[in-house]
């Protein structure tokens, strides 16, 4: 049975079968396998907010969260309060973590529109710490942070992930040696909020000064450590009102 | 071999060395370029295009007789991305660590000219089972061109290994660095991949003469 398999007529039936069988596919897959990505990544969400608060399993160079398994019971006990901010009012809201804050940087182009900023407080060896969420743009794609602070606006830990940035070059702001330069560094000058720059030839890669507002930077990813300023620069900025009160 | 016979066996030998996609047919170079600065990423990357190049080689073959010749690159790009998308979204939900570091190469594996050359070359002319071993073979010999450059890029770009700092600490100066070497942040841009796979191009081809293309 040999069939014309030039014919348009063929061609076109061949095309739209395809497209529908294709497409079938991937929406059943899609849809099926929807309910397990969202909690897995609620998890994801969880366990980078304790790794910030500095609740891992890291040994010398590794990245390591807390277990699946406790991470829901583990965030119960150190996440103390969550809160939405706007400007400088915080109010409490237990699912403040679950708040798209994609969605809300997007709604916020919207003047009438009052931007919920969620905040995490958590506690660590007695120590309290305010862990503020960021979003930018890398290179290719999103990236995205959770910045720890305490109450003099120190910072006492960090988390980055990305979205799609060039593998061993712009990934690596999620290295340990990237993100550990991150610690004790301040993001206030006097009252002036200055943020973080990562730096090229700031004659610091050891990161001993603490108060230059640089990290060093990462050789062949500019354009993500570019947007990884930009990011820290724009979102923390917004929370700097509220954290200042703290202090007070 | 027993389980293979010679030519089959040729399928996937073959493309390791004297006709290699990198090397000899210069495919799949951009992601040889992109995502060879780090040893890991390049291993994942390897096994990843395997399993879609295998897998689809497989697929395409099945339908080799009904693909309207018109379409057929369409054709072969649909099946390589719902392919890929739908190994991504399995893995999200069952692998969420291993996808998070897969996500990257997504994109990179479905756009690798390698895939489409192997089911526009081997796969519309030939049946399933050899179809499937020239998918291993093309991957595995994409796969060790990868690793060597990437061995080499991480090795002398950022000292490290694996993540492992082989040649000792750059900052406090231990290992070799004590004695004044320097990581050359030159082998972590994509220009210094191109140069180390024009090294590999030569070395293979002063080896084997008979690979020098003449005109």
């Amino acid at each position: 049975m040999a069939k014309n398999t030039d014919s348009n007529v063929y061609t076109v039936l061949f095309a739209s079968g395809m497209v529908l069988i294709v497409g079938a596919l991937l929406a059943f897959v899609a849809s099926s396998l929807k309910e397990k990505i969202t909690e897995n990544k609620r998890i994801e969400k969880q366990q980078n907010i304790l790794y910030a608060l500095g609740i891992n399993e890291n040994d010398e160079t590794s990245v390591e969260f807390v277990s699946k398994n406790i991470v829901g019971a583990e965030f119960a006990k150190y996440i103390t309060k969550q809160l939405v901010i706007t400007g400088i009012e915080a109010v409490e809201d237990p699912n403040a973590y679950l708040i798209d804050i994609k969605k809300e940087a997007e709604e916020a182009k919207n003047p009438n529109y009052k931007r919920r900023l969620p905040l995490f407080v958590g506690e660590k060896d007695g120590i309290t710490l305010y862990i503020v969420p960021v979003r930018g743009k890398g290179l290719w794609d999103a990236i995205w942070g959770y910045i720890a602070l305490d109450n003099q606006l120190v910072v006492q830990g960090v988390y980055f992930d990305h979205q799609g940035e060039t593998p061993g070059l712009g990934t690596n702001i999620k290295e340990r040696f990237f993100m550990d330069d991150f610690k004790g560094e301040h993001i206030l000058d006097g009252d002036t909020f200055k943020g973080i720059t990562t730096s090229k030839g700031n004659a610091d890669p050891k990161n001993l000064d603490k108060t230059d507002f640089e990290v060093d930077a990462i050789a062949g990813a500019t354009i993500t450590g570019d947007g990884l300023s930009a990011m820290l620069k724009k979102d923390l900025k917004m929370y700097v009102p509220y954290l200042k009160t703290l202090n007070q | 071999m027993g389980l293979l016979s010679k030519k089959d066996a040729k399928l996937i030998t073959d493309p390791l060395a004297d006709n290699n996609p990198i090397t000899i047919q210069v495919l799949g170079i951009c992601s040889a370029l992109a995502i060879t600065a780090q040893l890991n990423a390049s291993i994942v990357m390897a096994i990843s295009v395997m399993f879609v190049l295998a897998m689809g080689n497989v697929v395409i073959s099945l339908l080799r007789n009904v693909i309207p010749s018109k379409i057929r690159i369409i054709v072969q790009l649909v099946i390589a991305a719902a392919l890929v998308i739908i190994v991504d979204q399995i893995l999200k939900a069952f692998a969420y660590e291993l996808s998070k570091q897969l996500s990257v190469f997504v994109g990179l594996i479905i756009t690798n000219c390698i895939i489409m050359g192997r089911f526009e070359a081997f796969a519309l002319a030939n049946g399933p089972w050899r179809s499937f071993l020239d998918g291993i073979g093309n991957s595995a010999g994409y796969g060790i061109i990868l690793i060597i450059v990437a061995f080499f890029r991480e090795l002398l770009g950022s000292g490290t290994l694996l993540g492992y700092k082989v040649l000792g600490d750059s900052i406090e100066k231990t290992g070799v660095y004590a004695f004044g070497y320097e990581n050359n942040g030159f082998m972590l841009l994509a220009p210094m991949a191109l140069i180390t796979i024009g090294i590999i191009i030569w070395v293979q081809r002063a080896r084997n003469i008979a690979l020098i293309e003449h005109n």
